[in-house]
């Protein structure tokens, strides 16, 4: 029996082993110009069972750049807490070194310079030689999705998954949970889910009707590994029919459901589960919370927030694990489970390094086969950009301060609107821009580019709306994206209030005129979860707009003054 | 948005009423209630637990259940409601578990209150937050 003083020593030298031996080293290595495959996927085998978690991959098939986010507060207990620093403060607390490898895969400081260096990352063909790796160490290793993997890409847009369900399938995953997935509708996710020839699981995947659990989705799966029974509960995204259109989903309801888990985990452990692992799409937070509240899980495999963290964080007795997104990260777990006790932990953060790892060649033809019918499409240039074009940071981001030039101009407009979601791969001064870029960005089963008016205090009920499905103080209010973007407004945003008090001084910035809460405004934007919202595709907006430039210069947005931060 | 001017509206008036006003709209009424369930007696917070949703996929129809042991009656209330009674409901000796699930309508964000008299005589309350929210940005 190992006491829990034991169990936090056995798991924190674990992870100081990693911190030392896989982290420190790499920017020296890559200050050599040594960085090799071997090196990035270095990993001494531990204990008898290995998880691979990869998440939020949003279609990215290929290779891409991806910055991390400059700006992602913590509110309350979270604040100045990973994964709520970023730059400098999080290159300290993990300590790496300015400019390596390390820094230009989790941070956002000096990126277009750091990416000529370090070259693209992610690419499904790079992530499946790391998965053949771990998988001839360890050959019954776990590959767990953990979903956002069927949406965000024109081929997935036009195949309605189908692209990502041939490649993933072919990497052989032994469960997945589900976000993005669901708005490709109900139909279309049912008739995927029965195909599928690995588990479906979300113990919080209820059917809307009765309110109880959906017989399509499993809340759990047993699989012996290392003569252990590792139990694997899936959390699929819990505000699904809030955050993204319910219409399209009418059958299914979500929420946290943390006392189900509570049920759920007792379940598996009454069945004879030696280890208890959760597939989540909680976000972050969401998933430290349920940590404290539910017992009885060893690790959770956190995804939806798309944060990269390259050591877990321990909750009580349980290790969250947080992997990235975009296929720029896969994490590797090793777990040392013995008499249904797990004893210690090693974890690693790998980075698909495109230019170091190489491409399988069998996922690499499979790719090109899912991409074929559609190449002219893909890489037609639409235009070019003299700016660094990233999405990610709580208020604004170069790519939707275009797309809301896009919709100014284009719908013209007062006020653009863009939504803050997480996905959206970054593209650097001097690239071109394709259709496939835009598409990245923008592409969703909702696209539809509305053009309405709005008053002035209609525009401020949005704002502290959304501001509080980020800012609320308690994660289980938080819905795990970031502010809407707003293009030809600026605002005051005091992130310490509460709803309806955060957001103040909204200020026309065509005519420099304090928005007027009775006065009407023309309103453009996108995504919304409206069911019959009218207007053209917003990819096809954007192009408009982009071949009209020629070449887009985005100049830095200081519109939003943030405070309390 | 297919926001026509009157769903524009629409929208923009439930949501204020939602932000600018107290979340208890309707304060006194809920005080009263509560006064005449219990005759001004004093509330333990264990021995009854309510379970709802955090944020409410659609505020028209909110799913929640209470459950206390050994309770003779459990009333709820939707303290934001401009009628903020929901039910009481009434267990004879033979029921089998003190427990019931419904579905209410939430007219915005507010407090859910259950309030149970148990067997002894003394009473128990729990109260849970919901959230009506418009929706829009999933990560």
């Amino acid at each position: 029996m190992i006491s829990r003083r034991d169990f936090l020593q056995v798991s924190m030298a674990a992870s100081a082993l990693v911190g030392a031996s896989g982290f420190g080293n790499w920017g020296r290595l890559a200050a050599q110009q040594s960085l090799t495959q071997d090196q990035l996927l270095q990993f001494d085998t531990f204990g008898n069972i290995s998880l691979i978690h990869i998440t939020d991959i949003h279609a990215q098939l290929k290779p891409i750049y991806f910055r991390e986010p400059s700006i992602n507060l913590g509110v309350g207990g979270n604040k100045g807490h990973v994964p709520h620093i970023t730059g400098a403060d999080f290159r300290k607390a993990y300590g790496i070194a300015d400019g390596s490898a390390s820094a230009y895969a989790l941070t956002h400081d000096d990126f277009s310079s750091l990416a000529q260096g370090y070259g693209r990352v992610g690419g499904m063909d790079r992530v499946a030689t790391v998965i053949n790796a771990i998988r001839a160490d360890r050959p019954d290793a776990l590959l767990l999705d953990g979903g956002d993997t069927w949406h965000g890409s024109y081929t997935c847009h036009q195949t309605a998954g189908q692209d990502m369900v041939n490649v993933m399938n072919a990497l052989k995953p032994d469960a997945m949970t589900f976000h993005w997935e669901f708005t490709l509708g109900s139909e279309r996710v049912n008739e995927i889910v029965e195909g599928l020839p690995f588990a479906a699981l979300g113990q919080n995947i209820f059917d809307s009707e009765w309110d109880e659990p959906a017989e399509l989705f499993k809340p759990y799966k047993f699989f012996d590994r290392g003569g252990a029974k590792v139990a694997v509960i899936g959390q699929a995204f819990p505000y699904m029919p809030i955050a993204n259109p319910g219409w399209m989903f009418p059958e299914y309801s979500f929420g946290i459901r943390d006392e189900h888990m509570q049920e759920m985990v007792d379940e598996v452990r009454a069945a004879g589960a030696d280890v208890v692992v959760v597939l989540s799409h909680n976000g972050f937070d969401v998933d430290k919370k349920m940590a404290g509240v539910v017992t009885g899980i060893d690790v959770i495999l956190s995804g939806h927030t798309h944060d990269a963290l390259p050591e877990p964080v321990l909750v009580g007795q349980t290790h969250i694990i947080a992997s990235g997104s975009n296929g720029k990260f896969v994490s590797r777990v090793d777990l040392d489970v013995r008499d249904g006790q797990m004893m210690g932990i090693r974890h690693k953060l790998i980075p698909i390094f495109a230019d170091v790892i190489a491409p399988d060649p069998v996922i690499s033809k499979l790719i090109d086969e899912q991409r074929a019918p559609y190449a002219d499409q893909l890489s037609e240039v639409i235009g070019k950009t003299d700016s660094l074009l990233y999405r990610r940071g709580n208020f604004n981001g170069t790519w939707d301060d275009l797309i809301c030039d896009a919709l100014l101009s284009e719908r013209e407009a007062d006020i653009a609107m863009s939504p803050g979601v997480r996905w959206g791969p970054s593209l650097n001064p001097g690239d071109d821009i394709t259709r496939e870029d835009i598409w990245n960005v923008t592409s969703m089963s909702y696209g539809a580019a509305y053009r309405s008016e709005m008053t002035g205090e209609f525009i401020k009920v949005i704002l502290e709306d959304v501001a509080d499905n980020i800012f609320n103080p308690d994660p289980y209010y938080q819905q795990g994206g970031d502010m809407v973007r707003i293009g030809g407004m600026g605002y005051r945003i005091d992130i310490t209030k509460p709803q309806g008090e955060r957001i103040s001084e909204m200020t026309l910035l065509k005519t420099g005129e304090k928005i007027d809460a009775s006065k009407s405004y023309v309103v453009s934007g996108w995504a919304s979860v409206n069911e019959g919202t009218e207007g053209p595709m917003i990819w096809d907006v954007v192009e408009d707009h982009i071949r009209k430039q020629g070449t887009v210069s985005v100049t830095p947005n200081t519109s939003v003054n943030v405070v309390g931060a | 948005m297919e926001f026509s001017r009157r769903e524009t509206l629409g929208l923009a008036l439930g949501a204020a009423v939602m932000t600018v006003l107290p979340l208890r709209v309707s304060a006194s009424i809920v005080d009263d209630r509560i006064a005449e369930f219990t005759g001004g007696a004093d509330m333990a917070d264990t021995g009854i637990e309510l379970t709802a949703p955090e944020i409410a996929e659609n505020g028209n129809t909110v799913p929640i259940s209470v459950d206390a042991p050994g309770a003779t009656a459990i009333m709820v209330l939707a303290t934001g409601n401009p009628t903020p009674g929901v039910a009481t409901f009434n267990f004879g000796p033979l029921a089998g578990s003190q427990s019931a699930s419904t579905r209410i309508r939430l007219a915005g964000t507010q407090d859910v209150v259950a309030i149970a008299k148990l067997a002894d005589g003394s009473f128990a309350k729990a109260s849970a937050a919901v959230k009506v929210t418009i929706g829009g940005c999933g990560g």
